[in-house]
C-alpha cells in the first residue's frame, strides 16, 4: 500500500489519480483515532460507517472514470454544532443529546459534493461558549501536544483532531476566536473567514451577528482549499454575502513583497513575553520577505472584550430560547408548560450557558438596555471604524492569536473573567466582521506552540492568505 | 442613566433567571451573582468612552430585504421532524397544559 499523504490537497490528488483509494486513506485515519482517541477525546461521535460508505462511493467513481471533487477522499471532522442529516448533533449539551437533525448544514452538503469523507462530530464547549472545551457536557478534550493541558476552545475537538492526525482537516465555528485560539494552542492553522462568506445554514446559532464557520488544517494551503469549497453565496442564509467563492490557494505562495503589514502600537497588554517575542520575530520575517511594516493605532481595541461579552450573550439569550423542550431535545415533564420550560432548561444547560443567557437577558432587560446592550453596539461601531482607518494605510494587521500558550485543566474553569480574557486579541475581528487566521509560528513557554494572527479587512481573504503563507514558509525555514 | 459598571444583585439574578426560564435555587443564585458581578465589574470600562453621536452597529455586513421568489419549495419531512420531538400526537407537538394549573 502506498504511503498516506498528510495534507488534504495531496490526498485528493492521490485518490483522484488512483494512486491510493479513499478507503485506504480513511482506514489509516480510523486506525489513528482507534489508537489515541481514548486519551484525547476529540470526538463526540466517530462516524466510521458513514465514512466508509462515502469513501467507497468515491473509489467507485474513480474506478469508473467519473469526475471527482477537489476533496476526493479527504477525511474531515465537523464541529458538533453543524447539522448532519440523521446523525446525532449535540452542541456538547445535554439539552440536545440524541437529537438527529432532519437536514444537512450547507457546509456539510458542499463538503460531500466536493468528495470529502466525514469521520466524525467533534467536541466543543457547550453551544460554543468557552475557550478551553472544558464546558462540554460530555467531558473535556485534551491537547494532543500535552494532555495535561486544554486544546483551547470552543472548537477544541476540531483543533485536536487535526493536531492528532485523526483527520487532515476539520471545520469549526468562530464567534469570538473559537477557531483561531484552539488552532494556536494546538499548533495548527485556523481560519475565520469574513462574516457572511460561509453559509451559517445548519450551524446551531450562538451569536448570529458574529458566528462564522471556517477550517482547521496542518498547512495554510489546505486551509485555503477548504475555504474555497465551503465559501460562496447561499440563499438559505439571509446574511450570506452575494458573491461567489474567492480563489485563494494561489495566494498562499504568492509572497508578501510590497505588502504593508500593520503593527498595533497600542495593543492591549497581557500577552506572555514569549508570545510577544514570536510576534516580533514574525514582523522580522515578513520584512525580510519584502513587506513593509507600518505602525498603526487601534484605540478602541481595549474595549472590545466588554462589547463582545454584552453583545454575544444578548444574542445567545435570544437564540437559545428555542431550547424549550417542545420540538426537539430534552424535556423535563412538569404540570404546565411554564414549569416544563424552567425545569428543562435548568437540567439541560451547563453553568457557562446559564451564565451567558442570564448576562444577555440582563443586558437586554428594561432599564439596562441602554447602559449595556445599546452602549456595546456603539463600541462595536468604534472598533469597526478603528479598523477602517487602519486599513487605509495597511493591507493586513499582525497580532498574537492568544495571549497565552495552552494552559492546564482547571486553571480558569471557575473564573469566567480570566477565561474571557483569552479572547482579547480574537474578538475585535468578529465584532468588525472581518477575516483573520492563526498560523503556528514557533514555540513559547514550556515549548508549546504560539499562533500568530493575520487580520484583513472584509473580503480580504486573499491578502490574509498571502501573509499566512509567508509566515508558514518563514516558520518552516526557522525550524 | 445606569452605569455599565453597576453591581448586579442577587435579586437581579433571580429575576433574569425567571425571565430566561431557568429554574435555579438560592445557592445557585448566590454563586452566579458572585461570578456575574465580577464580570460586570469589568464592563464599567466602556463608561469612559464618549459615545455621543456614534451609530449603533448591529451587523457587520448590512444587507437589506433579502427575499426569494415566492414559489413553493419542499419543506422538512413532518414525520421525521416529529420523530425528534419529546412528545407528539396527531402530527402535532404535544405539550403540558398552558393555563389553569396554578392557584
Amino acid at each position: 500500500m502506498a504511503t498516506i499523504p498528510t495534507t488534504a490537497s495531496e490526498i485528493a490528488a492521490a485518490v483522484a489519480s488512483g494512486v491510493i483509494t479513499a478507503r485506504e486513506v480513511l482506514e489509516a485515519h480510523l486506525a489513528r483515532i482507534e489508537e489515541r482517541e481514548g486519551e484525547i477525546h476529540a470526538f463526540n461521535l466517530v462516524t466510521a460507517d458513514v465514512a466508509r460508505a462515502q469513501a467507497d462511493a468515491i473509489d467507485a467513481d474513480v474506478a469508473a472514470g467519473r469526475p471527482v471533487g477537489p476533496l476526493a477522499g479527504v477525511p474531515i471532522a465537523l464541529k458538533d454544532n453543524m447539522c448532519t442529516h440523521g446523525i446525532e448533533t449535540t452542541c456538547s449539551s445535554k439539552i440536545l443529546e440524541g437529537w438527529k437533525p432532519p437536514y444537512d448544514a450547507t457546509v456539510v452538503t458542499r463538503l460531500r459534493t466536493a468528495g470529502a469523507v466525514m469521520v466524525g462530530k467533534t467536541n466543543l464547549d457547550e453551544f460554543a461558549m468557552g475557550s478551553s472545551t472544558e464546558n462540554s457536557a460530555f467531558g473535556a478534550t485534551r491537547n494532543p501536544l500535552d494532555t495535561s493541558r486544554v486544546p483551547g476552545g470552543s472548537s477544541g475537538g476540531s483543533a485536536a483532531a487535526v493536531a492528532a492526525g485523526f483527520s487532515p482537516v476539520s471545520l469549526g465555528s468562530d464567534t469570538g476566536g473559537s477557531i483561531r485560539q484552539p488552532a494556536a494552542l494546538c499548533g495548527v492553522v485556523g481560519v475565520k473567514p469574513t462574516y457572511g462568506r460561509v453559509s451559517r445554514y445548519g450551524l446551531v446559532a450562538y451569536a448570529s451577528s458574529l458566528d462564522q464557520i471556517g477550517p482547521f488544517a496542518t498547512t495554510v494551503a489546505d486551509a485555503a482549499l477548504i475555504t474555497e469549497v465551503i465559501a460562496g453565496h447561499d440563499e438559505k442564509d439571509s446574511t450570506s454575502i452575494p458573491q461567489p467563492s474567492p480563489s485563494l490557494v494561489g495566494a498562499v505562495s504568492q509572497g508578501v513583497a510590497g505588502m504593508r503589514i500593520g503593527r498595533v502600537v497600542d495593543l492591549p497588554g497581557g500577552a506572555e513575553p514569549e508570545v510577544s517575542a514570536r510576534l516580533d520575530a514574525a514582523f522580522e520575517a515578513l520584512a525580510a520577505a519584502g513587506a513593509t511594516i507600518v505602525d498603526i493605532t487601534l484605540p478602541s481595541l481595549g474595549y472590545a472584550l466588554t462589547a463582545y461579552y454584552l453583545i454575544a450573550p444578548a444574542e445567545a439569550s435570544s437564540n437559545l430560547a428555542r431550547f424549550d423542550g417542545v420540538r426537539y431535545g430534552l424535556r423535563v415533564n412538569a404540570a404546565d408548560t411554564n414549569a416544563m420550560y424552567g425545569a428543562t432548561r435548568a437540567a439541560g444547560f451547563g453553568d457557562e450557558v446559564k451564565r451567558r443567557i442570564m448576562l444577555g437577558t440582563y443586558a437586554l432587560s428594561a432599564g439596562y438596555y441602554d447602559a449595556y446592550y445599546g452602549k456595546a453596539l456603539k463600541v462595536r461601531r468604534l472598533i469597526a471604524q478603528d479598523f477602517d482607518k487602519a486599513y487605509e494605510s495597511v493591507d493586513t494587521i499582525l497580532m498574537p492569536t492568544s495571549p497565552l500558550v495552552a494552559f492546564k485543566f482547571g486553571e480558569k474553569a471557575d473564573d469566567p473573567m480570566s477565561m474571557y480574557l483569552c479572547d482579547i486579541y480574537t474578538i475585535p475581528t468578529n465584532l468588525a466582521g472581518h477575516p483573520a487566521m492563526s498560523v503556528p509560528f514557533g514555540t513559547g513557554a514550556h515549548g508549546l506552540p504560539v499562533g500568530i494572527q493575520v487580520l484583513a479587512p472584509a473580503l480580504g481573504e486573499e491578502a490574509m492568505f498571502r501573509v499566512g503563507g509567508a509566515l508558514e514558509a518563514a516558520a518552516g525555514g526557522a525550524q | 442613566m445606569t452605569q455599565s459598571g453597576s453591581p448586579i444583585s442577587a435579586a437581579d439574578v433571580a429575576k433574569v433567571a425567571h425571565l430566561a426560564r431557568l429554574d435555579i435555587d438560592d445557592a445557585q443564585v448566590e454563586h452566579f451573582t458572585e461570578q456575574l458581578a465580577k464580570v460586570m465589574g469589568h464592563f464599567g470600562d466602556i463608561d469612559a468612552l464618549d459615545l455621543s453621536g456614534v451609530e449603533p452597529m448591529t451587523q457587520p455586513y448590512p444587507l437589506v430585504n433579502v427575499m426569494r421568489e415566492d414559489v413553493e419549495l419542499p419543506t422538512l419531512d413532518t414525520d421525521e421532524v416529529l420523530a425528534s420531538a419529546p412528545a407528539a400526537e396527531e402530527r402535532r407537538f404535544r405539550v403540558p397544559p398552558i393555563v389553569g394549573t396554578e392557584g
